[in-house]
């Protein structure tokens, strides 16, 4: 298909009709409404920064909220969502895929022993498995079983420092998250391999996911490639753009 | 101020008012903009009467907005039993009572006098309050369905809880719009929940009488 030739000195009058228009129907929206009964209304940069005060006040409430010993419910095999949604930042057709023999989790940060991961060592450790609810930040939700390694388990065995802040999680496929050490040390937070009983499919996130029912879908990562402990706050590829950190459920 | 004389509203609850006001309206707003990402309805609301611009703005004005509506609804609540204001002006007064106003209403024939509430009035105040509180609750509980799972459970777990929190939604915005007809129709109650109103006896506080 050719594309269309843009002049735009000839669309400069109408885009500016459309932006006033537009402008109009915000201020006249419930939100322009709501700011005008006690915020500057044209002051954005004031707003962003309270919205994001506000955020980092939530997020130290979600975290006073979150207790180790509390477990996210448990459902029997009969509840699982067939299927189980892919979803990520790219459609199902830009899946990344790795080949599982290759495969290394590397490691970084306050971590004792930083040796590279391979597959089988995870397979040798003892696993975990649970069938929970997956809650998205978007509203919508699924019950899934997955099974890997309790991630405390796995900190314990390579001399992670128990009293950093951070955990990180970089992907190959360009995400990223990061949780807070009283979450990854939760007996539900599992380094998932499996998906209701057989290696966890490229969609899901082959061949490692971050599985944990006390957060929201955007802190599950997929296609985990890289771990690192840390005091250094991390943020990741959701929150940067501005969804809040802790994303706790 | 002598006890036997008050304002049509006292200062916190018009404090309280306006501010749990605009705090609801963000909540709305913000609320249908995180409706949108993921509907359960077969609709989404036009992106003019939505906030926050995308899913991420929208729950950023959701967590900001929800603070300051509960700072203003446990104060509210709190004055309103420890004042009494809830047990003398909004208690809702009984069935028979109730359908007599109603009757008077649907007749435009039940008058309103300043600082005293008829039986309708007390059964849609007292409605709307435990809607709104419903509303946090539910919200609280699609929120944290693992941290506060007890509620979760309670409201009959996190699907039916996020349809118990629509619905909590719709009924406030059709209380919104009875309200401000009202509003309309008799001015100066606006007035009087800005400026407070006039001072009126206790003695003129009885319940409005039928007119002959």
């Amino acid at each position: 298909m050719n594309r269309p030739i843009i002049d735009r000195a000839a669309i400069a009058p109408d885009l500016r009709r459309i932006e006033r228009r537009l402008m109009l129907k915000h201020a006249l929206s419930l939100g322009g409404l709501a700011m005008l009964s006690g915020c500057v209304l044209d002051d954005n940069a004031g707003i962003e920064r309270a919205l994001a005060t506000a955020l980092r006040f939530t997020d130290r409430m979600q975290a006073l909220l979150f207790s180790r010993a509390r477990l996210a419910r448990t459902f029997p095999h009969s509840a699982l969502t067939t299927p189980f949604p892919f979803n990520a930042y790219y459609g199902i057709d830009a899946v990344r895929t790795v080949d599982a023999g290759q495969w290394r989790l590397e490691l970084s940060g306050l971590i004792a022993d930083r040796r590279p991961w391979s597959l089988s060592q995870f397979r040798a450790l003892p696993q975990e498995s649970q069938i929970t609810r997956h809650i998205c930040v978007e509203g919508w939700s699924a019950i899934g079983a997955w099974s890997g390694v309790p991630l405390a388990t796995f900190l314990r065995h390579v001399g992670a420092d128990l009293r950093a802040k951070y955990v990180m999680f970089r992907c190959f496929d360009d995400y990223s998250t990061s949780i807070d050490m009283a979450t990854a040390l939760h007996p539900q937070t599992i380094m998932a391999l499996d998906y209701d009983g057989r290696s966890l499919p490229p969609a899901y996130g082959a061949p490692m996911k971050i599985r944990i029912p006390t957060k929201l879908g955007y802190k599950n990562p997929k296609y985990v490639a890289a771990l690192e402990v840390t005091n250094k706050f991390p943020g990741g590829y959701w929150e940067d753009q501005g969804y809040d950190w802790f994303g706790g459920s | 101020m002598k006890p036997d004389r008050r304002r049509t509203h006292t200062r916190i609850v018009r404090l309280t008012h306006w501010v749990a006001t605009a705090a609801m309206l963000c909540m709305i707003g913000s609320g249908w903009q995180i409706y949108n990402a993921s509907p359960i309805l077969p609709f989404t609301f036009p992106p003019w009467a939505t906030l926050g611009g995308w899913l991420a703005g929208g729950i950023a004005w959701h967590f900001a907005a929800m603070w300051v509506l509960m700072a203003a609804g446990l104060v509210y609540l709190a004055h309103g039993f420890a004042s009494g204001h809830f047990r003398r002006d909004i208690r809702p007064q009984g069935v028979r009572r109730t359908a007599q106003d109603f009757a008077l209403a649907l007749r435009l024939r039940l008058h309103h006098r300043a600082g005293a509430y008829n039986a309708v009035q007390r059964l849609f105040y007292t409605g709307v309050l435990v809607v709104a509180v419903l509303a946090v609750l539910s919200g609280l509980a699609i929120w944290k369905p693992v941290q506060l799972g007890w509620l979760s459970w309670l409201l009959g777990g996190y699907d039916i809880a996020r349809r118990i929190h629509f619905t909590m939604m719709a009924l406030i915005v059709a209380f919104l719009i009875v309200h401000l007809t009202l509003v309309a129709i008799v001015p100066s109650t606006l007035v009087g929940m800005i400026t407070g109103g006039r001072r009126i006896p206790d003695s003129d506080r009885t319940q409005p009488r039928i007119q002959p």
